[in-house]
């Protein structure tokens, strides 16, 4: 199948799990709470009938529901997911705003994340059985089993309060002021700007967080990684490579890991998600002002509109990832371009 | 699986100590598996037992000795409310452990119901079924039950209502092909000839063969069902702040990071509990998985 037609077939089948996605979130938002009225609206607007109506019209409350599912979806296509009932802001502006900060701090997350994943999972699976293969999947289990929240607040106080060898909460030093709006990523738009003190200081506060995440993620990515590869390392075609004479490197690197590779990528993708539920778990323990410390802050108090709003926008971006996973297979796996 | 198996007798009499010697054996090759178990178990006796073994109430708030640091009258330190937060810890087990068995348990039987239907039926309604399964998976796990419980309203049950709802779509998927599989046997075959209906068929002749799969699978899944209760409680779509939940405990450490105690021993026991759940997921994995047995 040429790359054109896969990318076509791909992205064909996104549009009805999309349309999916925005029926199951319809669902809860509206057909769920006793009154989405209630649930929508901030307390003091509850009593003025003249919000309450406009509400009502907006998401057509007094229609069917399928009429209202197209309401909202109409709604929803011009990008109105509702208003927040904290901040009082669309939820739009609210997303706008914390978004580009998560995506800074995951995408470094993923990348420190995989490294770390792929990495020690490799010297697990080459040098199974011994003290390496042990440390490193004690590692992964730690990974695993602590509680992600627990992980960001321990680090920090062993490397900002107690050694104070790391930059503290938030993304820049209270003395330095954020660089000029361009990505709305610190580190991005410092180098824009040219500005390297900002640019260090914004890398400076990503560290912690970061790495948090990135051994949040490490563990299932290395057990993968190491199961993956083992099964590889027992095929026939390994024992060709070695009997024909190829250095151990080349054995390893080029027909183990391009076999084992495959699972690993499919894991990373789900990690992706793993790591925005992280964001929203950890964001707050770092004061990191992004879309997981709005999440946190949205649940804790029961505004409802945005924790929909973002576990929709969640949502996509999971869709997302995993599409840029399919893509990857194209090129991982020659089957797919044969069949 | 191949289509011809060869006839086996087996005995079940003798069946019983070569598995018991099986089990010995593995559990020397694989400590951990036992080191899981024991923690296990005495997270079960604590959760059972902890009228009698904690030295305080949960919530009885003592004003005069608040934010103490651990020592030998408040072995883990004492809230900003001045209560107990070594009781508050064990009683936090009686929130926990049922909530992430209760999950895992109503969950994987909703899976396991919806999979095998899906498998057996085939056809529209199998179609049907697992377009509704990979909907459900579309979402990263914690993200659907948060919007869930948020509309249901945040309490305890809600929340394994909510976890519930996300959970079933793994076990669907497994069961179904597992289904699939076991329908073309001859005994299927063989029950359908001489005139068995079709709930008989699924539930007594295909089911029983395909549970095993989905059993291990639980409890590979324990440990996550139980992080991500006290996940979902963390970011307080859980029971309510008071309450001794240990996700919850440690989100109200948070205010107080200063106060380490507060957050770092209702952590570490979800830690310890999750990380003995994997120990013996994981000992179970290599057991029952021979291509990673080893050369």
């Amino acid at each position: 199948m040429n790359f054109f037609r896969y990318l076509v077939r791909r992205l064909l089948l996104i549009i009805p799990l999309l349309l999916g996605i925005t029926i199951v979130a319809f669902i809860i938002a509206n057909a769920v709470p006793a009154d989405p009225i209630n649930a929508n609206l901030p307390q003091n607007a509850l009593g003025n009938q003249e919000l309450v109506d406009a509400f009502r019209k907006k998401w057509g409350l007094d229609k069917p529901l399928h009429e209202q599912y197209l309401t909202y979806l109409g709604n929803l296509l011009q990008g109105d997911m509702g208003t927040s009932i904290k901040t009082r802001k669309p939820i739009r502006e609210d997303i706008a705003r914390f978004l580009p900060a998560t995506i800074e701090l995951a995408t470094l997350s993923a990348l420190l994340g995989a490294g770390l994943g792929v990495g020690l999972g490799l010297v697990s699976a080459i040098w199974k059985d011994t003290l390496a293969d042990y440390v490193a999947r004690i590692v992964a289990l730690i990974g695993v089993s602590f509680p992600v929240f627990l992980l960001g607040l321990v680090l920090l106080t062993i490397f900002y309060k107690e050694l104070d060898i790391a930059a503290g909460p938030g993304r820049l030093d209270f003395k330095l002021r954020a660089p000029p709006t361009v990505t709305g990523m610190f580190t991005i738009d410092a180098l824009l700007a040219g500005d390297w003190k900002t640019f260090n200081n914004a890398l400076a506060h990503l560290v912690l967080p970061s790495t948090t995440l990135a051994l949040y993620i490490s563990g299932i990515i290395s057990r993968i990684t190491r199961s993956s590869l083992l099964e590889v390392l027992n095929k026939d075609y390994m024992r060709t490579a070695r009997a024909k004479g190829l250095r151990e490197r080349k054995v390893i690197g080029t027909h183990g890991m391009r076999n084992a590779l495959i699972p690993v990528v499919t894991v990373i993708g789900l990690a992706y998600g793993n790591l925005l539920v992280g964001s929203i778990l950890i964001e707050s323990i770092f004061a990191y002002p992004g879309i997981g410390r709005y999440m946190f802050r949205a649940s804790t108090s029961q505004d409802f509109p945005a924790i929909m709003g973002v576990s929709l926008l969640i949502a996509v971006i999971y869709v997302g990832v995993n599409f840029v996973v399919d893509i990857a297979y194209y090129f991982l796996d020659p089957r797919i371009r044969i069949a | 699986m191949s289509s011809i198996s060869p006839i086996t007798f087996s005995t079940p009499v003798s069946a019983s100590p070569s598995l018991w010697r099986r089990l010995r054996y593995h559990l020397r090759r694989n400590p951990l598996v036992l080191a899981g178990a024991i923690i296990v178990a005495l997270w079960l006796v604590i959760a059972l037992q902890v009228p009698n073994i904690a030295p305080y109430q949960p919530l009885a708030q003592d004003l005069v000795n608040r934010k103490l640091t651990p020592n030998p009258t408040f072995l883990f330190g004492t809230d900003e409310l001045g209560r107990d937060i070594f009781s508050r810890v064990l009683w936090g087990a009686r929130i926990t452990i049922p909530a992430g068995l209760a999950v895992i348990t109503i969950g994987s039987a909703l899976g396991v119901i919806i999979g095998a239907v899906a498998g057996y039926v085939g056809g529209v309604g199998d179609e049907l079924l697992m377009r509704l399964t990979e909907l459900f998976m579309a979402f990263p796990t914690i993200i659907l039950a948060m919007a869930v419980t948020a509309a249901l309203g945040p309490d305890i049950r809600n929340a394994v209502l909510a976890l519930v709802v996300v959970w079933w779509p793994r076990y669907a998927r497994v069961l179904r092909g597992l289904v699939l599989e076991v329908k073309a046997q001859e005994y299927v075959e063989a029950a359908r000839s001489v005139g068995a209906g079709g709930g008989y068929i699924l539930f007594r002749t295909i089911l029983p063969n395909c549970i095993a799969p989905a059993v291990i699978l639980a409890t590979l899944d324990i440990g996550t069902a139980i992080i991500v209760f006290a996940s979902l409680s963390f970011i307080g779509l859980g029971p309510d702040p008071s309450s001794p939940e240990w996700g919850r405990m440690v989100s109200i450490g948070i205010d107080f990071f200063d106060q380490w105690w507060m957050w770092l021993f209702p952590g570490l026991a979800i830690a310890s509990l999750v990380m003995a759940f994997n120990f013996i997921g994981d000992g179970l994995r290599d057991i029952l998985d021979p291509r990673l047995r080893g050369e």
